[in-house]
């Protein structure tokens, strides 16, 4: 992401380093991922320090310090789907797609992550991929549903 | 659209909304909750404006995308109005029929109705469906009426009526005391009466204060504040509005969680078309009371919902808790006096100011007064999200509104208030739910999830399952919620792999009672609820675990093994086809045969032997009978004669 970019989403949010939540979440939505060289501009225009938001970074779920796949999958362990058998659904992933929870994979091809409830526990075990929910998993299905993905 | 200035106005504009709009024309509510958009109801709603155009009904039928209507095991779902002919699992390919038939014929497509299990016989109207018929849908009844994107839709219903009458008719004290006397309780997990809470603000001498939506619903497993802030976000609005004029702020904040997008998008309008109406912003509808809103998005950090932690996060730092010798109310964001609520409670102001507290309190018992809503989850028939009067008891929200364990399973517990919250046995059944009853039962009322669970669920998995959950979202700030919770996790592994100790169960207690002492915030103190009400109602389950090396629910993976009885299994291959790992050995007419060692658990082929064979088993607590002998595999077919 380059600086011009990064430079107008600290103005939108006028530079105020209350903001500086707000900031990181528009750009993690946007890039993906928070590069260093982002992080020190942030630093720079909002004069905060980048051990505190390294902090922010590392505390909150939605950042990620580390480049991501093409596709993510998020698969739900709220308790609802873990009652449901969420957790056959992510073992049957992680050894179909070789990464664990939090991990994304060499070929840059998937990130996988767990997400706690996704808010559509009629359907559950839920898996969702790119944004598309895939309800009523099994593991049989789940090797199928992955096997559409390239 | 220009401001609306006075009350008077108000009235003028609400009659010529309602004047444009003929109650008799058709309107199709369809379901856009989150839920129903997983189902497909997008597709539908394409499919449908396209056949209204097709059938040449353009001005002649209204089409209303609306929030959630709480039954989501059925979505996508669609309501035709006037006559409320409720069609349930709508797929794109019927909306030519719904058109031509319901909507242009008045008939009625019978197989898209709702059938009654016992009965089979079939419902139209929506507000008789078991699911609908024993709800009290006070705060949650709008949601399917209403296109949350459209603020008119809002005034039609009478929306921001309550906000004109505490402007003109009503003081700020006028308006605390009603809320006071109303007795509305927290509805986001410690059921502090907000009356009490707004008052110490109100009488705090600082000029600046602030109040907050906290929509930062971390609780896995409930989705009612979510679906509230998607389908009705004005309501939410208004009540934060008569909250700010009753304790005097000027700024209020929305904390709602990034993962809602639909949520902020949704809030996000609203707050603009209500400053364009002039309910938000400067002099509001010309009473000289200025307000405004803003929206923060929380970025995934579950104890971000404690009120100290979040309001942390909202000053753009990490959402750590603090010490609360003075509260919130008093000292909160940026210092300030600062009222905080759940998405619910905000909610239910509007009503108690429109209606008054003496109707407010004709719902619910005699500590908790008014409606709440569950989202109602887990191993049952009708998953959804329920708003029920306090004092119902949970046996009848499971049974009558949920309809129940589906598959003929048994019913073992219930689990409340999330991840802080405890389960609740099958002889607790008849317990009221409301904020006292429950923590009497040492569980919780929480934001309102409540997870069912069945004969297939352990207890002790569960309880591992939370400590799991709270382990990963323990800030890290104090010692006994950092460390105590990361060896009671390390324990409760143990237990469930069946490694776990005679003095497990003491060395846990002792850690239970040290989180709940000494730790800093709401979310290390209650900590240990999920272990300690598994402990007290489902002693015999940790026992067995630890004694016996035995999962009583056959469900935690190490204690369990798959078995296929040679006697049952009619070599049919459906198990070894589907078998992920492919450790099912077999053939045409050669008995199947699990291979312990790949076998991953995933339980597939239990799940898909047919079940008049019924041959694949689970296994524990005794070992795994040997494999029969290669040569009387073989099933031999009789010839016929």
């Amino acid at each position: 992401m380059d600086n011009d970019r990064v430079d107008q989403i600290i103005d939108k949010h006028e530079a105020e380093p209350s903001s500086l939540i707000q900031v990181m979440l528009e750009i993690q939505s946007e890039n993906n991922w928070l590069p260093k060289a982002t992080l020190n501009r942030i630093s720079e225009r909002l004069e905060v320090p980048l051990a505190r938001i390294l902090h922010i970074a590392t505390f909150y779920q939605a950042f990620s310090l580390v480049p991501k796949g093409r596709h993510g999958v998020h698969i739900c362990v709220g308790t609802a789907c873990h009652v449901r058998g969420a957790s056959r659904i992510l073992d049957t992933v992680q050894e179909k797609i070789g990464i664990k929870p939090g991990e994304t994979d060499l070929d840059l091809k998937f990130s996988l992550e767990v997400v706690n409830c996704l808010g559509c526990c009629a359907l559950g075990p839920v898996m969702e991929i790119d944004g598309k929910t895939h309800g009523k998993m099994t593991p049989g299905e789940t090797a199928e549903v992955l096997k559409n993905y390239e | 659209m220009s401001r609306i200035n006075s009350p008077a106005e108000l009235d003028e504009f609400r009659k010529n909304i309602l004047s444009e709009r003929d109650p008799n024309k058709p309107c199709i509510t369809l379901c856009a909750g989150s839920a129903c958009i997983a189902t497909g109801s997008g597709d539908v709603a394409l499919s449908l404006e396209a056949e209204i155009v097709k059938q040449g009904l353009r001005d002649k039928v209204d089409l209303r995308k609306t929030g959630c209507h709480g039954y989501c095991e059925r979505g996508p779902m669609i309501v035709i109005h006037p006559e409320e002919i409720s069609y349930f699992q709508v797929q794109p390919k019927d909306a030519a029929e719904i058109i031509s038939e319901t909507i242009k014929e008045k008939k009625i497509i019978k197989r898209l109705l709702y059938t009654d299990p016992d009965t089979k016989e079939k419902i139209v109207k929506e507000s008789e469906i078991p699911f609908y018929k024993h709800q009290e849908r006070l705060v949650f009844g709008s949601n399917g009426s209403i296109d949350p994107k459209s603020i008119d839709d809002y005034l039609a219903i009478g929306g921001y009526g309550a906000l004109k009458k505490a402007l003109y008719d009503m003081t700020p004290e006028s308006v605390l005391e009603e809320v006071k006397k109303s007795n509305l309780r927290g509805r986001g997990g410690g059921g502090f009466p907000a009356g009490r809470k707004w008052e110490g603000s109100r009488d705090d001498p600082e000029p600046i204060k602030y109040v907050i939506v906290n929509a930062d619903e971390g609780d896995p497993g409930a989705y009612m504040d979510r679906s509230l802030l998607e389908g009705n976000p004005h309501s939410i609005l208004e009540g934060l509005t008569l909250g700010a004029y009753a304790i005097g702020s000027h700024e209020g904040y929305i904390y709602v969680r990034q993962e809602y997008p639909l949520a902020v998008e949704n809030v996000l309008l609203a707050i603009k078309t209500a400053e364009e109406y002039g309910f938000l912003g400067k002099n509001i509808l010309g009473s000289g009371f200025d307000f405004e809103v803003k929206v923060h998005q929380g970025a995934g950090a579950f104890v971000c919902g404690e009120s100290t932690a979040l309001m942390t996060a909202l000053e753009g730092r990490v959402g750590e808790p603090r010490p609360k010798y003075i509260r919130s109310n008093i000292k909160g964001f940026w210092e300030k006096p600062s009222v905080l609520n759940n998405v619910e409670t905000w909610a239910n102001v509007p009503l108690i100011i429109n209606k008054g507290a003496d109707w407010f309190t004709q719902y619910g018992t005699e500590g908790s007064k008014g409606t709440k809503i569950f989202s109602l989850v887990g191993k049952i028939v009708n998953t959804g999200l329920v708003e029920v009067p306090m004092g119902m008891p949970l046996k009848d929200i499971i049974y009558k509104i949920g309809g129940g364990i589906p598959n003929g399973k048994k019913f073992k517990a219930v689990q409340t208030g999330g991840p802080s919250g405890g389960c609740i046995p099958e002889d607790l059944l008849d317990l009221p739910v409301g904020f006292d009853e429950l923590t009497k039962a040492g569980s919780m009322m929480g934001s309102g999830g409540m997870i069912v669970m069945d004969e297939d669920t352990c207890m002790v998995d569960v309880a591992r399952y939370f400590i799991a959950f709270l382990t990963d979202e323990s800030c890290g700030k104090c010692v006994p919620c950092r460390e105590g919770l990361r060896q009671m996790l390390k324990i409760l592994t143990r237990i469930t792999e069946g490694k776990g100790r005679q003095d497990d169960i003491q060395l846990l207690k002792d850690l239970a009672e040290t989180a709940k002492g000494a730790a800093l915030c709401a979310l290390g103190k209650s900590a240990p609820n999920p272990f300690l009400s598994t402990l007290r109602y489902f002693e015999n389950e940790y026992e067995a675990h630890i004694n016996e090396k035995r999962c009583p629910a056959l469900s935690c993976k190490e204690l369990i093994a798959y078995y296929i009885d040679p006697t049952q299994c009619k070599a049919c291959m459906i198990c070894a086809r589907k078998c992920p790992a492919d450790a099912i050995d077999g053939g045409k007419n050669k008995i199947h045969l699990i291979d312990q060692e790949k076998c991953t658990k995933c339980g597939t082929c239990y799940e898909v032997c047919p079940s008049r064979f019924s041959a694949v088993t689970r296994i524990s607590g005794e070992p795994v009978p040997d494999p029969i002998p290669e040569e009387e595999r073989i099933i031999r077919k009789r010839k016929k004669k």
